[in-house]
């Protein structure tokens, strides 16, 4: 990593959701930072809190839920007390979101080229021809073949890829510093989801956007990210350089989720599996979340939580890296 | 294995969909009729006790091909034989019907959300009078929930108590419960995380081995096909691009479809390898390219392939439809990483 300040600073982020049952906690202690130009992966199985811990940080979590406790910081400064119009101000102009689904980003009712124009002289000092012809260049960019005819197409006129390109170009065409991605290339098929991952990662370079990258799946992440945050039951599992986290794990968890992929150059005649489900919020174990999965659980894990811990390589919630453990 | 009839086979099959607007707005937009060739002939068959997967992306009509084999849609064209007999014989058949079962992709959607599990469970034990006397039928229950490894106490439950993958257990429970011997299994683990689907695909390995169950699974998966199939297709628009032994795919794919398939995969082992997109995308079935299909995305593509559509052929212990593998210009095309690794 470089000695840059980081972009992103999110700091003991808890989330939570009042119910009439009680307050269920769907994000505690989340810490991770973003540097300019890096790519951070965050997996885990769904309802883990990686697409929560997206929706918090562009300030779109779903009521009632909230930040408890905790900062998030941009460039320095926190934002997760901004009022929501400061907040709008903010999304697209410097953090642009992509979403899974392209059909529910983009209005079905006006052409691609009126929504990316909308978007840039919204955020630039643009006039409105020179927007358009911004938006021309920003499809071209992501590998929309004739844009300056398909410009004028409205999205249903586009196929599934094309269609998560243009979200892709509507993200970026405000250039922000930093791009939240929940699942892009989830709804698409091998072959253009190899498309898409090839633009992230050129944009990436060139542009220096910073950008968290929410998915499960490993692949991806493994092909785009620089560091990966593994996320279980609302915390982070581990975190540390994405070789080291898909390849020699540190905490059970990530070994096991990495170990349950079918490998693709062989046939095993059984699957490694992880026994169990992950908890719900509203039974989440005491001590660590894990314990009643993890094969390598002791007396301590059943009782206290842990804190993410020096593991040599990467960083890990796991008392297996605990120095007063292991001397004891 | 090659003289016994084979559990199930399916010869030409084809199925097309009317897709045009209703009659009076074609009339007056003197538009055609649009038919969308979802199927659009394919054979193939699959020896009892094994499993034949179908792979491809989406729209490729792999799970049409799951509906149709099941009668959930009647074909347009083609045969589909379910045991030596016309399917359309044997589901009048309630004897030969509880014979073949379907788990579908999404155990959010395919469970009646009013029913406890036990019902669910016993749905098929009662339509099919399996057994008649209550307290059989739950006995038959509670030994089905173990089978896929729930408990016994499970029954009373509601669905909406259960996690993804332990709903698709009770899927499996409940495919199960009419003693079927053959299996359709329509993307059963791609609405689950990565470690549960771990879970099911062992259970679904379990099941075959102790119950010699036939399975046609469709998956667009090329690595969990790898782990489940005795034999794969690749589909690719509706036709069959290649049929091939599992291990023979992967070792030597032959088809440029298949190859590109398999370069696209994102790699997990971080040798550092880049992915090479297949340029272009899947083209609209309702207007299907001349000649092969895939030849707009080819890059072994001649004259010959945009004007007649290959067949079929055999090519070593494989079937490829290709005109460049037949003509033996395939070589100019390299083997994707995955199989150059295995060699």
């Amino acid at each position: 990593m470089s000695n840059t300040a980081p972009l992103l600073q999110v700091k003991n982020l808890r989330v939570e959701f009042p119910t009439r049952r009680g307050t269920l906690v769907a994000l505690d202690d989340v810490s991770f930072d973003i540097a300019p130009g890096e790519v951070l992966g965050v997996v885990g199985e769904s309802g883990a809190g990686k697409s929560m811990t997206g929706a918090a940080i562009i300030g779109l979590l779903e009521p009632p839920g909230r930040i408890a406790r905790g900062e998030i910081l941009f460039a320095g400064k926190r934002i997760d007390n901004l009022r929501y119009e400061q907040m709008r101000r903010l999304r697209g102009k410097e953090i642009g979101a992509i979403f899974q689904d392209p059909l529910t980003t983009l209005n079905p009712l006006y052409t691609v080229g009126h929504q990316l124009v909308e978007t840039i002289t919204t955020h630039l000092p643009l006039n409105p021809a020179e927007a358009r012809k911004r938006a021309i260049e920003w499809l071209e960019h992501v590998g929309i073949p004739a844009a300056a005819q398909r410009i004028d197409s409205y999205p249903h006129e586009f196929s599934g890829g094309m269609r998560q390109r243009v979200v892709i170009a509507l993200a970026l065409c405000a250039e922000p510093k930093l791009i939240v991605a929940d699942e892009p290339t989830t709804a698409l098929d091998v072959s253009i989801q190899a498309q898409v991952i090839a633009l992230l990662k050129t944009l990436a370079r060139e542009k220096g956007t910073a950008m968290m990258l929410v998915t499960h799946d490993m692949g991806v992440i493994a092909e785009t990210a620089d560091r990966v945050a593994v996320m279980y039951a609302g915390r982070i599992a581990e975190i540390g350089p994405v070789r080291e986290v898909v390849k020699h794990a540190n905490h059970p968890y990530s070994a096991g989720l990495m170990a349950s992929i079918p490998p693709l150059d062989r046939r095993v005649e059984r699957l490694a599996q992880i026994d169990g489900a992950m908890p719900r919020l509203s039974a989440i174990p005491q001590g660590c979340a894990y314990n009643p999965r993890c094969p390598q659980v002791f007396g301590k894990c059943r009782e206290l939580r842990p804190d993410l811990l020096d593991a040599v390589t990467t960083r890990a919630a796991c008392w297996l890296y605990d120095t007063e453990t292991a001397r004891g | 294995m090659a003289d016994a009839t084979p559990m199930f086979e399916v010869r030409d099959l084809a199925r097309h969909f009317d897709v045009s607007r209703p009659f009076l707005q074609r009339l007056v937009a003197r538009e055609e009729k649009r038919i969308l060739r979802a199927v659009d002939g394919i054979s193939f068959a699959i020896p009892k006790g094994t499993t034949l997967s179908l792979v491809g992306e989406s729209g490729c009509g792999k799970s049409t091909v799951a509906r149709l084999s099941v009668g959930l849609y009647t074909p347009t064209a083609g045969a589909v034989i379910f045991d030596g007999r016309d399917l359309a014989e044997a589901r009048a058949l309630a004897d030969q019907r509880r014979r073949m079962q379907m788990i579908f992709q999404d155990p959010y959607a395919s469970l009646n959300p009013r029913w406890r599990v036990a019902d669910i469970i016993a749905e098929p034990i009662r339509a099919f009078g399996l057994v008649t006397s209550h307290s059989a039928q739950q006995d038959r229950v509670a030994e089905l929930l173990t089978q896929v490894g729930l408990s016994p106490l499970d029954r009373q439950k509601f669905p909406h108590e259960f996690s993804g993958g332990q709903r698709q257990r009770i899927s499996i429970a409940r495919a199960l419960s009419s003693n079927p011997e053959f299996l359709v299994c329509d993307e059963p683990t791609s609405a689950l995380d990565v470690s549960v689907q771990a879970q099911i695909l062992n259970l679904m390995k379990e099941l075959q081995q102790r119950l010699g169950l036939t399975y046609l699974f469709i998956s667009h998966n090329l690595a969990v096909v790898r782990q489940v199939s005795d034999r794969i297709g690749v589909m690719y628009l509706g036709r069959l691009a290649e049929l091939a032994p599992a291990e023979t795919l992967f070792r030597t794919p032959r088809h440029p479809y298949t190859r590109a398939l398999m370069e696209a995969i994102p790699d997990l082992e971080m040798t550092g390898r880049e992915r090479i997109p297949v340029g272009g995308e899947v083209p609209s079935p309702i207007t299907p390219p001349s000649g092969c299909a895939f030849h707009p995305r080819c890059p072994l593509a001649n004259d010959r392939c945009k004007r007649e559509r290959p067949e079929l052929k055999p090519a070593g212990d494989a079937m490829v439809a290709c005109h460049a593998v037949e003509e033996g210009r395939d070589d100019a095309m390299p083997m994707p990483a995955i199989a150059r690794d295995a060699a």
